[in-house]
């Protein structure tokens, strides 16, 4: 960090005065002005959080993807049909038993196991010949889809929010003043808030057991040299096995989350999986830091955009993502070897 | 002789069973309908709607077998055309029901134009272009478009409501543009006053940051959402705890929401809507359609009672059955003894008496309506009054309505009359 500051200082001002701009926007009441030029700041706050909390599922999502990547350089386009095959689970879980625990416990559960079998029965027989892998998950992804079709319909379905967690909290910043002077603060949907914190749990565990565990020693290694480490005597199938159960069932998880706060219907694995490649392709293939980064700036991207200018709200992840590629191919969060 | 005799039965009899043959020969009707994306609920209705009406012809039309073939969109204008390509190719149909959405209409009737010997008689699709710009000689209408589903529900909630500042929030395509077309006529022509349009994409998931957008100083907001985009909405709406009044669009409040799962749809309570039905009506037409809908399908079928897309789709037929019956089934002619008599045809429909205009769309009644709780906890359209006979200009003049110029995301201007 000091040291960062004492070969860059002027860029380590900008970036306080970035950052203090930043926290006052967030804090200050806003003057008329201010709303006539960036509009209401309930909005700009909003639009914030909403992007906050999109990425923190995107990072649920595309933590797992770029994980399976980074181990195995299995680009798993069948990722997207893993976290709608979860939401489906999900809310069939959660209708049958009313418990939105359990449905989040059984999708990882069950999305972890078809993860194992994806690894055992397909990708063993093709490792290292990426093409094929890639080619196998494409047309994995096209076959569940359409089972998933075939057994849940087309309609949009929505896995019911828990009491405890419905209706909205406040937040301790002030949007506007009353005409009394009092302050109206912020409410905003607990739901959100506890996705947001779940995610950055996850975000924390992953990152404790990748540089602090034994297991996540093992993978560090794998991703570095996949042969060495086999040849050290690590049974390398068996964590490769493990990482691809754990980052399917993150995406199974991620499926009960996304419908919750949003909805699950056909063409919403396509949907994500689209995300979590920008993401991952931002942040760059394969690292976890990466893939939060990427998530974050692609949700506040998405957020901002259909507020501030919903025409092409579309258009800016991939104006990003290209901006990326053209400067830095490798990822924003990249190590570079 | 005999010989001869016999040879001359065979052939005669092969004859007769040629010809029966012929008559036997099953009659292919399409359909399109939305069976995925965010207007999925209404497509399976409109299904529905289909099924009802063919059961009740005993699956014959003029004495022929009729075999429906349906064929999927997603309510995109290319996914409607895909099908209808479909249907007329592969399927060699010559008379096709559908489409269910709004721009898909408008490819439909472009279509329509490519293939002159096909008749295409609309599902449910409600934008005002689809009949009004370029008609097409085969493309018909049996339903109101979404302007005319809106015909007197502005002054509805300016006079009666006492709205007189109110938002909206609607798809951005064709049909809920003309559906605000529609209410803000009424509505800014009365002295209601429109402060903010927000168009969100078909299929939008997260209305976080348009709910945050809504300006808190009017009285109501004007929703013109369906299917899963307005649970979606409404969901996340309860979420934040707002506690807006609202205004439905015509399929905002059909039963495709108010049928669908979660508690958020009690939000609705209270909301004064108009469209082609209205759920409580009490007309015997209309409770006779009613019971048959719910004796056709299990209760966890079907919604609580048909909603317009079943309505319309089994309008739709009922029109094409008694234009084919009146032409004894005959299509041999690509179909122009057919068309003319469709064009003719006088609907006695549940939903009151519709009849074509010069563009081959309907005339017909809308409902202003307003959502209701029954004792058992269905949500239901309280009926509140019907505008019988509305025209596509809206009861103004045809120049008048031309000078209107065509629904956008920002046409018509809805300027305070001082």
């Amino acid at each position: 960090m000091s040291s960062f500051v004492a070969r860059r200082p002027l860029a380590s001002l900008l970036i306080l005065i970035a950052g203090a701009l930043f926290l006052w926007l967030v804090f200050a009441v806003w003057t008329p002005g201010m709303e006539a030029a960036f509009g209401r700041k309930r909005v700009f706050l909003s639009a914030l959080f909403n992007g906050i909390t999109l990425g923190a599922l995107y990072f649920l999502v595309a933590s797992g993807f770029t994980l399976i990547f980074g181990l195995m350089r299995n680009v798993n386009l069948a990722h997207g049909s893993l976290y709608l095959l979860g939401g489906y689970l999900g809310f069939s879980v959660g209708s049958a038993t009313g418990s939105w625990v359990a449905a989040l416990l059984a999708s990882f559960v069950v999305v972890a196991l078809a993860g194992i079998l994806m690894q055992v029965l397909l990708f063993r027989w093709m490792e290292g010949q990426d093409l094929r892998q890639t080619l196998v998950t494409i047309g994995l992804s096209i076959v569940l889809a359409d089972l998933l079709l075939w057994g849940y319909g087309g309609d949009t379905f929505q896995v019911e929010t828990p009491a405890w967690l419905s209706g909205p909290v406040q937040l301790p910043f002030a949007v506007a003043l009353r005409s009394n002077g009092e302050a109206v603060m912020m409410t905003y949907p607990a739901l959100r808030l506890a996705i947001f914190l779940g995610a950055v749990v996850v975000g924390v565990l992953m990152w404790l057991a990748l540089n602090r565990t034994r297991v996540g020693m093992l993978v560090r290694a794998g991703v570095d040299d996949r042969d060495m480490l086999s040849a050290t005597g690590v049974r390398v199938q068996l964590v490769f096995v493990m990482v691809f159960a754990f980052g399917a069932g993150l995406a199974g998880l991620a499926g009960v989350v996304g419908g919750t706060f949003q909805s699950l219907q056909p063409g919403e694995d396509t949907k994500i999986l689209l995300s979590s490649l920008v993401v991952v392709i931002v942040g760059g293939m394969g690292s976890i830091p990466g893939a939060a980064v990427g998530a974050l700036i692609v949700g506040l991207a998405e957020q901002f955009g259909s507020v501030y200018m919903p025409t092409y709200a579309v258009m800016l992840t991939f104006l990003i993502m290209v901006a990326v590629l053209a400067v830095r191919p490798q990822g924003l969060a990249a190590v570079r070897r | 002789m005999s010989r001869v005799l016999k040879a001359a039965l065979a052939s005669c009899c092969f004859l007769v069973a040629a010809s029966a043959a012929i008559a036997q020969e099953k009659l292919k009707i399409g359909a399109t309908a939305t069976l995925a994306g965010a207007l999925t609920s209404g497509g399976e209705d409109g299904v529905r709607g289909l099924q009802i009406a063919l059961k009740q012809a005993g699956n014959k039309i003029a004495g022929r077998e009729v075999e429906l073939i349906i064929a999927p969109t997603d309510a995109s204008p290319d996914s409607a055309l895909r099908a209808a390509r479909k249907l007329v190719e592969q399927d060699r149909v010559q008379i096709i029901v559908g489409p269910l959405s709004g721009s898909e209409g408008i490819a439909l009737r472009d279509y329509s134009k490519t293939v002159p010997n096909v008749t295409i008689i609309n599902g449910s699709s409600g934008a005002l272009e689809a009949t009004y710009v370029n008609p097409s000689p085969n493309f018909f209408r049996f339903n109101s478009d979404g302007a005319m589903w809106m015909a007197g529900l502005g002054e509805y909630v300016l006079k009666d409501k006492g709205y007189k500042k109110i938002a909206v929030i609607a798809e951005d395509y064709s049909f809920p543009y003309t559906q605000v077309m529609g209410f803000a006529l009424g509505y800014c022509r009365a002295g209601g006053q429109i402060v903010q349009r927000q168009w969100v994409p078909l299929g939008t998931k997260d209305f976080g940051s348009v709910i945050a957008n809504l300006p808190d100083d009017v009285d109501a907001v004007f929703l013109g959402l369906g299917g899963g985009d307005a649970v979606n909405f409404l969901n996340q709406y309860s979420q934040t705890g707002g506690k807006a009044k609202f205004i439905g669009g015509s399929i905002m409040v059909d039963q495709t929401v108010l049928s669908s799962r979660g508690a958020a749809k009690r939000l609705l309570v209270g909301t004064p809507s108009s469209g082609g039905v209205a759920d409580a009506w009490d007309s015997p037409k209309w409770k006779e359609w009613v019971k048959l809908y719910q004796e056709s399908f299990p209760a966890d079928k079907r919604f609580a009672s048909p909603s317009l897309f079943a309505t319309n789709y089994y309008n739709a037929f009922n029109a094409m059955k008694t234009a084919l019956e009146q032409v004894g089934g005959d299509l041999s002619d690509g179909g122009g003894k057919f068309r003319a008599a469709l064009a003719k045809v006088e609907l006695d429909a549940p939903n009151g008496k519709i009849r074509l205009d010069d563009n081959r769309q309907a005339i017909a009644t809308t409902f202003i309506t307003e959502v209701a709780e029954l004792p058992n906890g269905e949500l239901t359209n309280k009926f509140v009054r019907t505008v019988p006979d509305v025209t596509q200009t809206l009861g103004l003049s045809p120049e008048a309505f031309k000078a209107v110029g065509l629904p956008s995301r920002t046409n018509p201007e809805c300027k305070p009359t001082s």
